[in-house]
């Protein structure tokens, strides 16, 4: 045999004429070609193999692209400063009696205690008073909140009136960049002066700065400042958007489905219906919008911005997959399991929801999670129906205005600060991680069908 | 010898011709009918797969329907409990009465005659759900109890009538799946009894199954007759002399000869079923 192998393996190095072909045995013939098939099964493996390391590949580089751009948002920066709550700069009367020292708390002017408070600590170095110049530098060293820090700090205990308390109040964005990264002073890099990068030297130098978990990036809403800015609204916004799509596309996709395959008569209408539904998976989703606005809210006079809209939109988009990948599901049940039923005496409404359905389960929610995904990821057809608008509230309701993940990482890309490129990274790990747990979810709920 | 028969087959097809206005040989009446069909069509759409079938189908007796593949029994079975309802395109004429009732009539519904003439399967095919679900099913959607006690009963009467009760009584919790062929084919046999029902239809229950399971299904029908009416589908001559006490010999969708099986066996009328039965074609 070996021999036989051998000896065609020679002949086939040399141009083979007719006559010889016609002389070779079939075992030599096979052998001849044997070598030729090999390599192509090889060929075939080393090219799976390549596009499977390739995708991989592009994940790893993704994901630790995204991570490492991520990180900085997950902490900030924070400086201890001594505040002195006198009530001549707050303009309060710590006199008067308490019901009206309270009210009074609550207008008070709690950015003239933190600037002087500041001048106190920062004299300038030939023992004058600051420049104009350098006060205004100085104060924009911390947060647009701060000022509410110390509103608070104050409300919660009243006794501190007239007295010097030290209290932690978050950075600018700038200043945190800074802190973070060895970006160029200046024009081409960030909006720190020479004489702010010396202030927050000697406040480094006293260990007056800390750096801190960022906690309000999962519990703050939208904001136009950095440091305060937070992803809790737009996650918000996306699960009260996906709740909708998927109360009314996963209902709405599976009869549909199971009306289609199980009880519509097949002629020329369900024919139709049939190709407008696997047409309507294939238009643009920002026609989708379109239509939103139009009707749903130009017509029916829904409200804008809204999740409730949102999702009457997405399950527009989704419904058509649903149904789609329900009706392969309810194809692939066998039908001995249907006549099985039927010859019981089963009506075929008992058939479809005891049988057919159960059986068809797994394969619905896959379909199910691949259109919520989709929906998961859509932008387009929510910035037509107005849920790319700033907001700043956490929306607590369907009706209320709303933005969500995709549109709220496309706002802070587009935004100039620095800071937003972080935020920008970590919403989007925040948005990958939403579909791995949904994904997960899926496979839970799948591998439980599948056991029935 | 290949070309012998084929010529047979071909004479045979010759003969069917002439004999195709001329009526069914033998006798297709019983004195104690259950179900009676009398000059029954059946359409796929415009092809006629069942041309003008008229027979009785004796109480408590088991009547057998052979013929080669394709003759149309199979279709002639499913027309008894409408399961050819399932087919848009397939249309059935005729007059098919069960106690004297019609069974094709307008107001009668399709799922009760169901739960009256219950059906086996060529391949077994229990649901994917547990041994005792799959019997308790036809009791639990028909609402024949709502009560455990009686239900647990239905089960374990309805197995042991399949003979299977001694074999499954510690797994009742187990997947009807997960038993072997010849046990699944039983199973579904308990489960359409589990309804009970008046006539049992079975469409070659044995064909998928060995030797040794088919001897046990084959004995089960023999005691399953005192109850209830069986029609049996087979491709089996041997099983057909076996189980069944009348015979009907149907050839390219029309029923060519019928009567007692010991007579149909060993002296038929008709050279086409002369011809099957002795091995010449089918």
């Amino acid at each position: 045999m070996i021999n036989i192998i051998k000896d065609a393996t020679r002949i086939s190095k040399t141009p083979l004429t007719t006559t010889q072909s016609t002389k070779l045995s079939t075992t030599e013939k096979v052998a001849l070609s044997l070598k030729k098939r090999h390599q192509k099964e090889k060929r075939f493996i080393r090219t799976g193999f390549f596009a499977v390391i390739f995708g991989f590949m592009l994940v790893v580089v993704l994901i630790s692209d995204i991570t490492s751009k991520a990180l900085p948002a997950f902490h900030q920066h924070w400086v201890k400063l001594d505040v002195n709550y006198q009530s001549d700069w707050l303009s309060v009367d710590s006199d008067t009696t308490q019901t009206v020292f309270i009210e009074q708390l609550q207008t008070a002017n709690y950015r003239k205690v933190l600037k002087n408070s500041l001048y106190d600590m920062f004299p300038s170095s030939d023992g004058k008073k600051l420049s104009r110049k350098d006060k205004r530098q100085l104060f924009k060293l911390f947060s647009t909140n701060a000022e509410f820090t110390l509103k608070n700090e104050l409300i919660v205990t009243p006794t501190q009136i007239n007295k010097s308390v030290t209290i932690w109040l978050r950075l600018d964005d700038d200043v945190d960049s800074y802190l973070k990264e060895d970006f160029p002073i200046g024009e081409a890099g960030l909006r720190i002066s020479k004489q702010q990068a010396q202030w927050l030297a000697q406040l480094t130098s006293e260990q007056r700065i800390e750096s801190r978990f960022n906690f309000s990036f999962f519990t703050a809403s939208d904001s136009r400042e950095p440091e305060l800015a937070g992803i809790k609204g737009a996650l918000m916004g996306t699960l009260l958007t996906l709740f909708v799509t998927l109360l009314l596309s996963f209902p709405l996709g599976v009869a549909g489905a199971l009306y289609l395959e199980e009880f519509a008569p097949k002629n020329r209408w369900t024919d139709l219906i049939e190709i407008n539904i696997n047409n309507l998976a294939a238009v643009p989703s920002i026609v989708f919008g379109l239509l939103g606005l139009a009707v749903i809210i130009n017509i029916f006079g829904l409200p804008r911005s809204a999740p409730l809209v949102g999702g009457i939109v997405l399950t527009l988009m989704t419904m058509p997959t649903i149904i789609i990948a329900s009706r392969a599901a309810i194809k692939a049940v066998s039908p001995s399991i249907r006549e099985a039923a039927l010859g019981l005496g089963a009506s075929k409404m008992q058939v479809t929801f005891s049988h057919v359905l159960p059986q068809a389960m797994p394969g619905i929610i896959t379909g199910a999670i691949i259109g919520i995904a989709q929906a998961l990821g859509e932008t387009a057809p929510l910035l037509m129906i107005g849920m790319v608008a700033f907001i700043v509230d956490v929306p607590t309701s369907i009706v209320d205005s709303a933005t969500v993940l995709p549109v709220q990482i496309f706002l802070w890309a587009d935004s100039p600060e620095r800071a937003f490129l972080a935020k920008t990274s970590a919403a989007i790990l925040v948005l990958l991680s939403l579909l791995l747990v949904i994904n997960i979810t899926a496979t839970v709920l799948r591998s439980k069908f599948e056991k029935k | 010898m290949n070309t012998i028969d084929l010529k047979q087959n071909d004479s045979s097809q010759v003969e069917l011709k002439q004999i195709e206005l001329t009526e069914t040989v033998g006798n297709i009446y019983a004195d104690d009918a259950k179900m009676s069909i009398r000059n029954a069509d059946v359409f796929y759409g415009k092809k006629q797969a069942i041309h003008n079938v008229s027979l009785d189908l004796a109480k408590n007796q088991v009547t057998a329907l052979i013929g080669p593949s394709g003759c149309g029994k199979s279709t002639f079975l499913r027309c008894l409990n409408r399961m050819n309802d399932t087919i848009d395109i397939c249309r059935t004429t005729g007059q098919l009465t069960l106690d004297g009732e019609d069974i094709y009539a307008k107001d009668l519904d399709p799922v009760l005659l169901r739960a009256r003439v219950g059906m086996v399967f060529q391949k077994p095919n229990p649901f994917p759900k547990s041994i005792y679900d799959n019997i308790a099913y036809g009791a639990r959607i028909h609402g024949l109890t709502n009560n455990k006690v009686e239900l647990d009963e239905i089960v374990e009467t309805s197995l042991q009538k399949a003979g299977l009760f001694n074999e499954v009584k510690d797994r009742l919790k187990d997947p009807g799946t997960g038993l072997s062929g010849g046990q699944q084919q039983r199973l579904c046999i308990a489960r359409t009894i589990a309804v009970s029902p008046e006539v049992i239809l079975m469409d070659e229950p044995a064909s998928a199954l060995d030797p040794i399971a088919t001897a046990i299904i084959e004995e089960l029908i023999d005691e399953l007759k005192e109850k209830y009416t069986i029609v049996i589908v087979t491709h089996s001559m041997q099983q057909a002399a076996r189980v069944s006490q009348h015979t009907a010999y149907f050839h390219m969708g029309k029923l060519v000869e019928m009567g007692k099986t010991e007579n149909i066996f060993t002296r038929p009328s008709h050279k086409l079923t002369e011809n099957y039965i002795t091995g010449r074609f089918g």
